[in-house]
């Protein structure tokens, strides 16, 4: 009846340092986490930070090339546009917009999605038919194209291209919402709620609600680098922030004539830094997606 | 007999249609039953049977495509089928509260404990958030959850089965109801806790004097546990009455069928008996008496004519052809016998 010893094998006791290291640099996503910190921090303290005015240019200092290059200088580090503004100032008050529009965004369409999802998918019958059918729609429309029709309607402004996002992308959240809601609400716990006497929107609030919010978060970061690229692509065709202010798609526009005679740092860095920022955003997202998935199978 | 019975159905009838209206299933079919208050009664059938269709339609809480065709629920005095949702919100919790089939899934995953039996207490009482813990505190020691003081702010995962669904029962008594229904509570659970939630049960209906309307398959559970049975087949009550009646004198031969396929301790030779054939499908029922196609002791006017509700004795009831009044029963069987 003995059992041999080599059968029962212990796994090995990590040691504790090897253990805190793990959770420090694997368990969080570093490089995303810094990227946006970094970013916030360069939006918050915009005014102290850039060293120049971003709107207001020198003329006689147009097209300095950054301060590496043959002409350049340190006053402008990374070179000046074609109206003589400082590129990396423009940066510095762009990376403000895209957050601000970015977040904004993300969270008035996660709301209104979230919302809506629960509704329709609790209440179910006609509610769910209307907003189900809406969104149908909605998603059968090219969403930039929708946003540009948008926009031309209400013209050019930051928080009109808050809205306009808002109102194109909180089907996505309305979809997974509604799907979530659905198996939610054949859980046994939701009936002991109806059989205690609770109101359906003290069902929807209190019931509901909190267990899809992890899944609204998820999708929100992973909606963060769509609703970045489609700020900067409105702002690009025109449509979006309006010129004097630094956006980054404002700045790539901007700089696409100069890129043809070797301007290239008007193109280059805006775009850079578009593109940093979305990749940070769907690296958190596809972790937090990954983290929060499985818990959420298990509950 | 003499009060008003807390709760009675007269002719109570639920349907599940199909969106077409072409199918129709008969889950509850002219149920006729009462609970005083105080009382417990079991009630009794196989899968399908309408045993948690009637408990839903008692709460108003069925699915869409069911519909209480007819019928009345008596309760206190009011006809609960004419309750408008409103109202029926105000009652259900708060003057009939009801146990679920599976109380481990029961418990949000998200709210400590404290913060579920509470709610139905802020719901319906409007009471502040301290006092209603206060009262969740008080209901935990009721149902003999040790040390209420610290398990109020713990969440479901921390608890045990047996745990939880003693919360569960926190829940279901806390705004003090008049009728707890619990359908199969226990058949999550291994025997010895099994024993221990039914003597809580029991405990708790003595001390705020509930009536309970427990649903179960389990025979032994009804000894245990009732004072009044009702066996359900196929939508309908065949037999109702004291429990000690109806076992010592089935009266209806589903019945006997139920209590012979019971096995028992300390003889090894004997057989289990199972009852021949399949419960019938509700959305074709015979002509005649439903259980007609699986009965030992059937007639040939079973099968023409469903029997009404007969009354072998004072108290029980019974629709069987084999329990009609004396007279009229020998002359059938002379009839039959002739033949």
């Amino acid at each position: 009846m003995s059992i041999p010893a080599d059968v029962i094998r212990l796994p090995a006791r990590e040691s504790r340092f090897l253990a805190i290291r793990r959770i420090r640099f694997g368990e969080y996503p570093v490089i995303p986490i810094l990227i946006l910190a970094v970013i916030a921090f360069l939006a918050v303290f915009a005014n102290q930070l850039a060293p120049h005015d971003p709107e207001v240019g020198i003329l006689s200092a147009r097209f300095h090339p950054p301060f590496w290059q043959a002409g350049g200088s340190t006053e402008y580090l990374l070179g000046t546009d074609q109206l003589g503004r400082d590129v990396l100032s423009r940066l510095i008050f762009g990376a403000r917009i895209s957050m601000v529009v970015g977040f904004t965004a993300v969270i008035f369409a996660g709301f209104v999605g979230t919302v809506l999802g629960i509704v329709s998918g609790y209440l179910g019958g006609w509610v769910d038919q209307l907003v189900m059918r809406l969104t149908d729609t909605w998603l059968a429309l090219p969403a930039l194209t929708f946003a540009i029709f948008l926009a031309a309607i209400v013209g050019p402004s930051m928080w009109n291209i808050v809205i306009i996002l808002g109102a194109v992308y909180w089907t996505r959240y309305a979809r997974v919402i509604r799907g979530e809601v659905l198996s939610l609400k054949e859980r046994e716990f939701v009936r002991l709620a109806i059989v205690a006497g609770c109101s359906k929107w003290t069902i929807m609030r209190r019931h509901i609600l909190p267990n899809v919010v992890n899944t609204a978060i998820v999708l929100g970061t992973l909606m963060l680098g769509v609703v970045i690229v489609a700020e900067a692509s409105l702002s690009f065709l025109g449509v979006g922030v309006p010129p004097p202010e630094p956006a980054w798609g404002l700045m790539l526009a901007d700089g696409k004539e100069g890129l043809m005679v070797g301007y290239w740092w008007l193109t280059v860095f805006p775009g850079g830094c578009i593109m940093l920022m979305v990749l940070a955003a769907n690296l958190l997202g596809d972790w937090l997606r990954v983290k929060l998935d499985p818990q959420l199978r298990q509950l | 007999m003499t009060a008003a019975p807390l709760l009675e159905l007269d002719n109570l009838s639920t349907h599940y249609v199909s969106a077409q209206g072409t199918r129709v299933i008969r889950a509850v079919d002219e149920v006729s039953l009462r609970v005083n208050a105080g009382e417990t009664l079991g009630i009794v059938g196989e899968s399908g049977s309408g045993k948690s269709t009637l408990a839903l339609t008692l709460l108003r809480v069925l699915p869409p495509a069911a519909r209480i065709v007819g019928g009345r629920m008596m309760f206190e005095g009011e006809d609960l089928v004419t309750k408008s949702d409103a109202e029926m919100q105000e009652i259900r919790g708060k003057r009939i509260a009801m146990i679920l089939q599976d109380p481990m899934a029961s418990l949000n995953p998200l709210f400590t404990i404290g913060n579920q039996v509470a709610e139905p207490i802020r719901v319906h009482e409007g009471v502040s958030r301290s006092t209603a813990w206060r009262r969740a505190r008080e209901l935990l020691k009721a149902v003999r959850i040790p040390s209420p003081e610290t398990r109020v702010r713990q969440y479901p995962h921390e608890m045990s089965g047996g745990m939880r669904q003693r919360i569960v029962g926190a829940i279901g008594i806390s705004c003090e109801p008049r009728l707890l229904i619990a359908d199969e509570p226990t058949t999550s659970l291994d025997l010895t806790i099994q024993a221990q939630y039914l003597n809580l049960l029991r405990d708790l209906q003595r001390e705020h004097g509930l009536a309970l309307i427990f649903i179960t398959h389990n025979l032994g559970i009804v000894a245990k546990m009732c004072d009044q049975l009702a066996v359900m087949y196929a939508g309908r009550v065949i037999e109702a009455g004291p429990v000690s009646r109806i076992f010592n004198a089935p009266a209806h031969p589903y019945t006997m069928a139920l209590l012979n396929s019971i096995p028992r301790m300390g003889d090894p030779d004997q057989r289990l008996t199972a009852i021949e054939g399949q419960p019938p499908n509700l959305a074709a029922l015979p002509p005649g008496c439903s259980f007609a196609p699986r009965c030992p002791q059937v007639m040939p006017r079973c099968r023409d004519a469903a029997p009404p509700a007969f009354t072998p004795e004072e108290g029980r009831i019974a629709r069987c052809w084999l329990a009609e009044p004396v007279a009229a029963g020998t002359d059938l069987r002379v009839a039959s016998g002739a033949a």
